[in-house]
């Protein structure tokens, strides 16, 4: 059987299944960002964007956009019924306070003790950009990580240690790739699921970090 | 009599010095304060550090003031975004000096200068580049870095309805940094879109108080920030 790795949107849905009801969750610019379209509607989850918002809705219609409400990856939100606006110190404070039960996240590397890192490569000739990505990776209580399993060139991204800069230190609870669900715990990464057709051994090929498998392993479903 | 509006832009921003720091308003182009930074380049300051979550996108506003040469450092959270052209060239260039902060840290240092805290102590950034060379502490088993605070000489901040004692409400997302700035410099300047009779804002929703406001203009109509 082929190997039948998850698209970005079967990424995205395989993570809103595991989203709780009532959960407050930052998700993250990009991949993250698509989860909101996925999350089963008989959940009621509140999205908090940094620059100030709890209760954003989706994308407004073509000319309905307010270029004043707008989500951490600038681009034109609305706001559902019951959500607040505050003040980006307050917004950080939900942050750093660990009052955001969820944050969803990019990474360029992910480490095996759950080091995040998802800022910068390290490459000097451009300008660095940090933005919330430290703040929510040291605050929010639980991190999951969305992203591809490897680099577009076959180079893992999930390693025993980051080689680019940390933006936290063993923040990582969960990663979810186009080939597998991972969890980070203390013995290091455990594979819960994996993609139709992917032989443990193939995962393990395409990873640079020691996985072991769960008993109860099973075969993604979307 | 307390009155804190002042008649035309160029007043409000009357007496900034040459090496001031300037705490300026906005997240991507919300909130911008677009027509109190085009008086701040018409007043002449220079040698400016500007205190800011991006650095201007377009060739206007924030662009703007660093195309001039003026500005000699930015403090920001995330200088490269779309459009960020000018900064990226001076950058490249060596004209101007960066100094990165992670967003919630860059808006706590503002709030402990304003509240008048010595600093504090946060795990955002122990045990990363950014993290380099700060005294740290282990609290409750983590690993925290020391922030000091971040003080400006100016703040210019864009609010939605203002009166003469300076008390302010936003729009949405647009007050973003403001409230915070508003409390971290010692000359708070803010342009409003409607200035009000002093009572009319319903004292439940005030969101800043005039107490951390200086000045106060009227600017009806302003332009959209980040513009080519």
């Amino acid at each position: 059987m082929p190997v039948k790795p998850l698209t970005r949107d079967e990424i995205a849905r395989r993570v809103g299944r595991d989203i709780p009801d009532g959960a407050y969750v930052n998700l993250g610019i990009g991949l993250p960002t698509l989860v909101a379209n996925y999350v089963p509607s008989d959940r009621e989850v509140v999205y908090h964007s940094e620059n100030g918002i709890l209760g954003m809705g989706p994308a407004p219609k073509p000319g309905e956009e307010d270029p004043d409400l707008i989500n951490a990856g600038k681009q034109p939100v609305t706001l559902v019924p019951g959500a607040a606006i505050f003040h980006h110190t307050d917004a950080f404070a939900m942050i750093r306070g660990g009052h955001i039960d969820l944050a969803l996240l990019g990474a360029m590397q992910v480490a095996a003790n759950g080091d995040l890192a998802n800022w910068a490569t390290g490459d000097e000739t451009f300008p660095p950009a940090v933005g919330g990505a430290m703040d929510l990776g040291a605050g929010a209580a639980s991190v999951w990580v969305l992203m591809d399993h490897t680099a577009k060139d076959g180079t893992p991204k999930i390693l025993e240690r980051c080689t680019y800069p940390l933006t936290a230190a063993g923040v990582v609870d969960r990663i979810y790739t186009n080939l597998a669900v991972i969890e980070v715990t203390v013995d290091g990464l455990l594979v819960r699921e994996m993609a139709p057709g992917l032989e443990f051994d193939e995962l393990q090929g395409r990873t640079g970090a020691k996985l072991r498998l769960a008993n109860d392993w099973r075969t993604v479903t979307v | 009599m307390l009155d804190k509006r002042v008649a035309s832009l160029a007043d409000s921003v009357a007496g900034i010095r040459d090496g001031a720091t300037v705490l300026i308003g906005g997240f991507g182009n919300a909130g911008i304060p677009v027509e109190l930074i085009d008086a701040l380049i018409e007043q002449g300051a220079k040698g400016l550090t500007i205190v800011a979550n991006n650095a201007g996108a377009g060739r206007t506003d924030i662009a703007k003031l660093m195309a001039t040469g003026r500005v000699r450092k930015i403090v920001c959270s995330y200088p490269r975004s779309a459009g960020s052209v000018v900064f990226e060239e001076l950058y490249a260039a060596g004209k101007i000096e960066l100094e990165l902060v992670p967003q919630g840290t860059l808006s706590e240092r503002m709030r402990a200068a304003g509240a008048g805290i010595g600093g504090f102590f946060t795990p955002t950034a122990a045990g990363t580049k950014l993290g380099e060379g700060k005294e740290t502490r282990m609290i409750d088993g983590r690993l925290h870095v020391f922030e000091a605070p971040l003080r400006g000489d100016v703040a210019l901040i864009k609010a939605e309805t203002a009166d003469r004692w300076g008390n302010l409400t936003f729009h949405l997302s647009a007050r973003n940094f403001a409230p915070t700035m508003a409390m971290a410099a010692d000359l708070t300047v803010v342009q409003a879109r409607r200035v009000v009779e002093l009572g009319r804002i319903d004292p439940e929703q005030v969101v800043t108080p005039g107490i951390f406001v200086d000045r106060v203009v009227e600017v009806a109509n302003p332009q959209a920030a980040g513009q080519a």
